[in-house]
């Protein structure tokens, strides 16, 4: 079944009088469940159709449908309802929010977002945090812990909420080589014990192995689709 | 939205030496309004209660046309005895009037036998007068230093300061009041000094007092009459509803050819000191303005400031879900307890100096006064409502940066470096 169904996906930048063309006449579909990853060299399209999957922008033409709801048309609140109810985040930056801790940061989405009730999902949370491997740092301020900490917290604030799918634009970029294949593996871990679909892009040659699924795109065009469940 | 105001509590702590310097001018400002309302205040109050208590009286009743020639203190425009009868039976029935007193007003020339100057007098009944405007006893001195006015007997007269001394007028020394009558025609009558008037600021500040049986003899008056009733209310708060209720009253009363008898006055109208009472209630209004716009300024740039450093957190938070209403709220939130710490603090600060300035005693001297004493105090109402007024600014001064951040595209802002 079909998480993510893109046709014809474009999307153009005005800078000035110059239209850059980020995305051009892309379609693809991601099945539930899977591991997948976005490639290409700098300039490709990789962030501007990681951004169109993740809601977080509108294209110029195409469609894509999300958990089988059309989201090209959604306006700002509802895409933010929509990003809050199917979808999870992980940055390259990390993105914690620098006043509060681990678990605050974790807990987040749950109350801010969901408008759950924090007491009753404190089992869930501490699950999360210790399966992520930072339990032990959950009252710490995030500038208290380091880049791999910080984005296994921010794999857990994506988990937290249950999403569809979690989106996660370069996460290794801001890590080393050991830690970006710690996070890749917890991502794929998480994956395997959720069922959440992963879609994360990198120009990391030695991460890309770890995806099930491979994307390539060059010049805003889909070049490659590579399927490696089936080697 | 204890959430958010956590987060927005903690932001304040994150950048805490810009919320200082903000929370800073916040209580500076509020501090110096504060001040300024408490002092000018209490000068205003001071004053208001000189003239009221010692001079005007809270409210004056005169014949119609009397004030409007008053400098020339018109002997014409007395009111007769059965008008004066009249007047008091009226007054009797206000509960709210708790004394009043009929003077009779008129200039003369004063001589100590060897210069000879010209005064104006009030004609009173001493009794009444000192009910009426009862700080007059502490601008009396007499012959020794003794509590409350000296006496004000048949054949005795309190000369002003200014006078004594400019003719040498010492108390028991005998001098000669003349003056001319209705008629036109001119009488003098011997006096003793018993006591000095101290000079005062604004209308009758100047002014000496005789015993009004002698005033009716010096101008051969006949029955109970007078120029001016002055009146004494229990508070200047109940000024406004006796005022009305009198000036309506007295309305009524007509003469043959159907105009109005008396007319009716309020301390307000009858001393320029109004007028500087209304400057003083302006220049509060100036503070206040000036304190808005400095809590308006200073907040709005602080959280401008706040929303541009932000942007990628804005980004992020926006990005994983969260409304823009919750965006919007975090920042006002922010701006909100900027202006509450601010308004807090400075309040207790006000509160404090002002005890301490009531320990320390503030002397200051206006027109002829020397030894006004100054009290500073403020009320909870004034206190209150100029920390809500800051409160209310720094509400409206977060709005702007609260929209823009709550506006921004999740996908701009997380590009933003």
């Amino acid at each position: 079944m079909s998480l993510v169904e893109i046709s014809n996906l474009s999307k153009t930048y005005q800078m000035g009088e110059v239209t850059i063309s980020a995305l051009k006449e892309v379609s693809l579909e991601i099945e539930e469940g899977t591991f997948v990853s976005v490639i290409g060299p700098s300039g490709s399209g990789k962030s501007t159709l990681m951004n169109l999957i993740g809601v977080l922008d509108q294209p110029t033409s195409g469609t894509i449908k999300v958990a089988g709801q059309e989201v090209s048309h959604l306006n700002g609140k509802e895409r933010a309802n929509f990003r809050g109810d199917h979808l999870g985040f992980v940055f390259q930056n990390f993105n914690l929010i620098p006043v509060l801790t681990v678990y605050e940061n974790v807990e987040y989405p749950l109350i801010m977002v969901k408008n759950e009730n924090a007491s009753q999902q404190r089992d869930h949370i501490n699950g999360l945090l210790d399966a992520v491997g930072v339990l032990d740092q959950r009252s710490k301020m995030p500038h208290q812990i380091s880049g791999g900490q910080m984005q296994r917290v921010a794999v857990a604030r994506a988990l937290v909420t249950r999403p569809k799918l979690v989106i996660a634009d370069e996460p290794t970029a801001n890590l080393d080589h050991d830690t970006a294949h710690k996070i890749i593996n917890l991502m794929k871990e998480m994956k395997d014990k959720w069922n959440t679909t992963f879609i994360f892009s990198t120009h990391d040659p030695k991460i890309i192995g770890e995806a099930e699924i491979i994307y390539t795109l060059e010049d805003g065009m889909l070049k490659n689709r590579e399927d490696r469940r089936l080697k | 939205m204890i959430r958010i105001a956590r987060i927005a509590y903690r932001n304040l702590l994150r950048y805490s030496r810009r919320t200082m310097l903000t929370s800073t001018l916040i209580i500076i400002g509020i501090v110096a309004v504060l001040l300024f309302i408490a002092i000018a205040g209490s000068f205003k109050q001071l004053m208001v209660g000189q003239i009221t208590d010692s001079m005007l009286g809270h409210l004056q009743v005169h014949r119609k046309g009397y004030v409007a020639s008053i400098d020339n203190s018109p002997l014409n425009l007395n009111l007769k005895t059965r008008q004066v009868i009249k007047l008091k039976e009226i007054l009797k029935d206000y509960d709210k009037i708790t004394a009043y007193s009929t003077r009779l007003k008129f200039g003369g020339m004063l001589s100590n036998f060897t210069e000879t100057s010209n005064i104006r007098l009030n004609g009173i009944n001493p009794e009444m007068e000192l009910q009426t405007v009862p700080l007059l006893s502490q601008r009396v001195k007499g012959k020794e230093e003794t509590e409350g006015a000296p006496s004000l007997d048949q054949g005795q007269i309190w000369i002003p300061e200014t006078l004594a001394k400019g003719m040498k007028l010492k108390i028991g020394m005998q001098v000669v009041l003349v003056a001319t009558n209705q008629d036109g025609s001119v009488n003098g009558v011997p006096l003793v000094v018993s006591g000095i008037v101290g000079a005062m600021t604004g209308p009758g500040g100047r002014d000496g007092y005789l015993n009004i049986k002698d005033a009716y003899q010096l101008l051969r008056i006949k029955g109970e009459e007078v120029n001016e009733i002055t009146i004494r209310l229990t508070s200047l708060s109940v000024m406004k509803p006796v005022f009305s209720s009198l000036k309506t009253q007295l309305s009524g009363f007509k003469n043959e050819k159907g105009k109005t008898i008396f007319e009716s006055h309020t301390w307000e109208k009858l001393t320029p000191f109004s007028n500087i009472a209304k400057i003083i209630d302006l220049l509060t209004l100036f503070v206040k303005i000036i304190l808005i716009a400095i809590v308006l300024v200073s907040i709005m740039n602080v959280m401008l400031m706040a929303v541009y450093e932000r942007i990628r957190e804005i980004g992020t938070i926006a990005a994983i879900g969260t409304s823009p209403r919750k965006i919007w709220s975090l920042f006002l939130m922010e701006g909100l307890f900027l202006g509450i710490f601010g308004a807090v603090v400075g309040s207790l600060i006000s509160l404090g100096i002002i005890q301490v300035l009531n320990w320390k005693t503030i002397a200051m001297s206006f027109g002829r006064q020397n030894t006004l004493i100054l009290e500073p105090s403020i009320a909870t109402s004034e206190v209150l409502v100029t920390a809500l007024i800051v409160i209310g600014i720094s509400a409206l001064a977060s709005l702007q940066p609260a929209v823009k951040a709550s506006k921004l595209e999740p996908v701009d802002a997380l590009r933003h470096f």
